[in-house]
């Protein structure tokens, strides 16, 4: 019968799906709580009372520092971002639209990379502060970040992005009559600015605040690397979990995941919420001309400067990069340079391997995303099933745990044999971080192909299978064809992140699987950051390239995945 | 090449009923219409016989097979979708090819009868270009071949002109129906338009809200409409609710219900007793059966009025004529010197007693 041959199509595909999303994201988020219940073998509450209770405050106030943080983040992010959405989006002088490109640079820098880079820039020992010093002729360096204040430039440098992405795009959607109205009733740029235009903002504002907000409260690799005494959550997880804490560490990550997915429930409430959508359709960017010679060549000179500042990290990995091993030492500037790191990155098999770890581990990973988030996002745009929100709902979890969270989780779950391993224990083997580099790329994937098949016409498969076509026929030579590209650019960003997973690595690695973020961390430790470069120019090369190829060939802005 | 039968078909979405209690038989053959506003249920019988859906209640049979319940893919019907579903990562030449790789023609074979189709439809100079690159109305052919060349049983049109420009429309009209009698293939197809259902159409079938309200060639609907709402939905009309009098073999003696005089009218034509003796009546005529009398005259059904208003058209010229209470819409042909019609001349009217036809009112009351 049809409609059972249909049904029990269904069934199949959804088999194989709800066994990985139960199997491998809720049964370890499950764990990680249960872990959280145990106090000296008995169940009880005993551990979120130590946590709010303690004496020392420890936990409590790194929660704070995390909220605190992540506050001043979304402050700083939005008072890069909005501007330049604004100037860019709204203003034409020459250079915009690569200063507009330019803009998102820092997407183009993997964080523990990026981390890296603003260290040996503006760190004590950073080549600015130190040039500053030498060329006013200064006693000690002007300034130097570390702290608070360094994890606060780095998550502006890389978060503002999501601020200037999201402004951008509800510029162009306000359709401009709406202004020409407002000024044809008499109003002035400054209040049609401030009545109307922001107003249509704070929905894209608000909708980047609470991103930035979660982003920033998982962040993990620039408080490992800056914050010092500092104590963050995510960090202190990590902590617990080094000592032995793991009860600890459990309940601080359910405790971290609790902020997180409240603050996504919140974000989803807001974005379903009944608000001034536009109802036009295609609106052209209206841009006006900056005419005044002398504001022009302000903006482009601000322009250039601003781009500077944004390549400057890349530069700065790509200089180190080129400084051999102990040939940096007691000296305020590097000496010497030669391409001795990236020959010894393919001569020397120790230095080879993490490379080679990462791209295998990366690729497992990512054929994994692609095959599971083809088929969930088929399931969830395509078909109809009881529990369709569930599944739904399963996806979406790995994007709103922080990944520390989800490395514990994978902890707890697979430190034992069960089912969901076949009777292995996976932590300690190589088959771990694939798996945990898998997870925390499932929504990304499936929100990119969800994106492509919801273009896709049903009646596309209609016409196949009534020219005869069978369902898999149809699938293989109609659907998958046409959803390519769009699928292929959200996996390829799955993958350049999977090479340089930094959070759930530094939980799971074993030194036979180590990946290239664990070596960069080693070598930061004996100093040498020249060989920590090289990889990072590695990771970077790579996203440039995959960028390129998601522009070129797939038509497609890679970052609109993100 | 197949006859269709659907008997004693229902479908239901969940608890809204989408088709109810659905007779018709299509004859091999035949150019048969689905006609009715968006949301009558027309689409989800198509979707039923090509097999996208599947009845809740009843059969569906291709000449004697029950077809109730095969999939789609083997049903063997054509299927041209409203937006064309042509395959946007394939050629002219894969998209039309497609149906026959998938019953494992050779290919030799595949490409003699890809490019005969596609010089059926006169784009055979086209099969290398891909479908993005064509025209509305070229990938509306493309769709076309494509549905013709498996050779289906049964060609099924949903919508197909309705996302071309008007003189587009009217050219694949006839392209449509030059193919359907060339290939002398049993066709259905899916409009609101009522102009294309009464032009293309051996007979029609008239929905509204899940009901098939009737079935007939396209004079039978037009001239013989089996209530209001395929009265109305049809053409122009003026429809007038009366009460009957009294029966007198052929002829039926009717009253005008309305807030003054009242008015007497003999209606010849009718539809089937049954009907007539429930609910409520009304006479309709269509604008163009009216005629005007410039000079006074008494006889059955003529009435006196005054225009309320002319408008002019070109070939033809509307009035509206007001009768005591009741407004007729008349249509007369530009014969006339302009301003022979004006607006608050004393006219005489006369409803020809054949081309009043009286029928039952499904829809509520009827508006004076």
């Amino acid at each position: 019968m049809f409609k059972n041959r249909d049904t029990r199509l269904t069934i199949w595909l959804l088999i194989p799906v709800v066994f990985v999303l139960v199997a491998y994201v809720l049964y370890p988020s499950l764990r990680t709580f249960f872990e959280s219940l145990q106090s000296d073998g008995s169940i009880s509450l005993g551990n979120y009372q130590d946590f709010f209770v303690q004496e020392s405050k420890t936990n409590l106030l790194a929660l704070w520092n995390s909220v605190y943080i992540s506050i001043l983040s979304v402050f700083f992010s939005a008072l890069i971002g909005i501007p330049l959405a604004i100037i860019f989006n709204r203003y034409d002088f020459p250079g915009r639209s690569f200063f507009s490109t330019a803009a998102i640079l820092p997407i183009v820098l993997p964080s523990l990379v990026g981390v890296m880079a603003f260290m040996f820039l503006y760190g004590e020992s950073g080549l600015i502060p130190n040039a500053i010093k030498d060329l006013l002729g200064l006693e000690k360096v002007p300034f130097k970040i570390g702290g608070v204040s360094g994890i606060l430039i780095v998550h502006a440098y890389t978060m503002y992005v999501y601020f200037y992405m999201t402004v951008s795009a509800a510029i162009n959607k306000i359709d401009p009559s709406l202004e020409e109205a407002a000024y044809n009733l008499g109003a002035n740029r400054i209040k049609v600015f401030w009545k109307v235009t922001f107003p249509l903002l704070t929905p894209a504002i608000v909708a980047a605040s609470l991103l930035v907000f979660m982003i920033s409260m998982a962040s993990f690799s620039a408080p490992f690397l800056l914050a010092g005494g500092y104590r963050v959550l995510s960090l202190q997880i990590y902590f617990s979990k080094i000592n032995g804490d793991m009860e600890i560490a459990a309940t601080q990550s359910v405790i971290l995941s609790i902020v997180s997915i409240s603050f996504l429930l919140f974000m989803r409430w807001y974005q379903n919420r009944k608000d001034y959508r536009m109802a036009t359709k295609g609106i052209g960017a209206h841009r006006s001309e900056v005419k005044n010679p002398f504001m022009k060549w302000l903006m482009v000179g601000f322009g250039m400067i601003g781009v500077l500042i944004l390549l400057l990290p890349h530069f700065t990995i790509l200089l180190l990069s080129l400084v051999p091993d102990g040939t940096w030492t007691w000296q305020t500037y590097p000496s010497v340079f030669n391409l001795e790191n990236y020959r010894l990155l393919f001569a020397d098999p120790n230095i080879f391997k993490p490379l080679k770890n990462s791209l295998i581990m990366a690729v497992i990973a990512t054929v994994g995303n692609l095959v599971f988030g083809v088929i969930a996002s088929y399931l969830l745009v395509k078909r109809k099933f009881v529990g369709k929100s569930f599944v739904d709902i399963l996806v979406m979890i790995p994007w709103a745990l922080p990944a520390t969270v989800i490395g514990m989780n994978l902890v707890f779950a697979f430190n034992e044999p069960n089912v969901f391993s076949f009777g292995q224990i996976l932590v300690g083997t190589f088959w771990i971080l694939p798996l945990a580099y898998f997870i925390r790329h499932i929504p990304l994937v499936v929100r990119s192909t969800n994106a492509v098949l919801e273009q896709l016409d049903d009646s596309i498969e209609e016409a196949a299978r009534n020219l005869g076509a069978k369902w898999f026929y149809t699938f293989r030579k109609v659907i998958l064809p046409i959803i390519m590209p769009g699928v292929l650019s959200g996996t390829l960003l799955a993958f350049i992140e999977s090479v340089g997973e930094f959070p759930t690595s530094v939980l799971l690695y074993t030194i036979s699987n180590r990946p290239i973020s664990i070596e960069i961390m080693n070598q930061l430790r004996m100093f040498n950051m020249g060989q920590a470069a090289a990889y990072g120019m590695i990771q970077i090369t790579l996203i440039v390239i995959v960028l390129f190829i998601s522009n070129k060939f797939f038509g497609i802005k890679a970052e609109k995945a993100l | 090449m197949a006859s269709i039968q659907i008997e004693n078909v229902q479908k239901a979405f969940g608890k809204t009923i989408a088709i109810d209690q659905l007779n018709l038989e299509i004859k091999d053959g035949e150019f048969f219409t689905f006609l009715g506003p968006s949301g009558c249920g027309k689409t989800t019988t198509l979707r039923m016989i090509a097999g996208f859906y599947y009845p809740t209640k009843g059969v569906v049979r291709f000449g004697e097979k029950d077809m109730t319940r095969v999939p789609p893919e083997k049903r063997n019907t054509g299927m041209v979708f409203q937006n064309y579903a042509l395959f946007p990562h394939m050629t002219v030449f894969e998209n039309v090819a497609f149906g026959l790789k998938v019953r494992k023609v050779s290919s030799a074979d595949v490409k003699l009868k890809v490019l005969e189709v596609l010089r059926k439809v006169r784009l055979e100079k086209y099969s290398d270009r891909q479908v993005s690159q064509l025209s509305g109305g070229q990938q509306q052919r493309v769709a076309l071949a494509r549905a013709l060349a498996i050779e289906p049983e049964i060609l099924l049109l949903d919508e197909p002109l309705s996302n071309l420009d008007a003189k587009l429309r009217d050219e694949m009209r006839a392209e449509i129906l030059r193919l359907q009698r060339d290939y002398k293939i049993t066709t259905i197809y899916v409009t609101h338009d009522q102009a294309e259902a009464l032009s293309m159409s051996d007979r029609i079938a008239v929905f509204n809200y899940g009901v098939c309200h009737q079935v007939g060639t396209p004079a039978e609907i037009y001239n013989q409409p089996a209530n209001d709402f395929v009265a109305s939905f049809i053409g122009e009309i003026n429809l007038l609710p009366v009460q009957v009098d009294h029966v007198e073999q052929e002829d039926i003696a009717v009253t005008l219900k309305n807030d003054g005089e009242p008015v007497k009218l003999i209606v010849h034509n009718h539809t089937n007793e049954d009907e007539l003796n429930k609910g409520n009546l009304a006479v309709s005529i269509r604008p163009e059966a009216i005629r005007i009398l410039d000079t006074v005259e008494t006889g059955t059904n003529v009435l006196k009025g005054k225009i309320a208003a002319v408008q002019f058209l070109g070939s033809i010229v509307n009035l509206m004529v007001q009768i005591d209470h009741v407004s007729l819409k008349v249509d007369v042909l530009n014969t006339h010197e302009f301003g022979h019609y004006y607006q608050g001349k004393d006219v005489y009217v006369e409803l020809p007693e054949k081309q009043l036809r009286l029928l039952p009112v499904i829809s509520g009351e009827v508006n004076v």
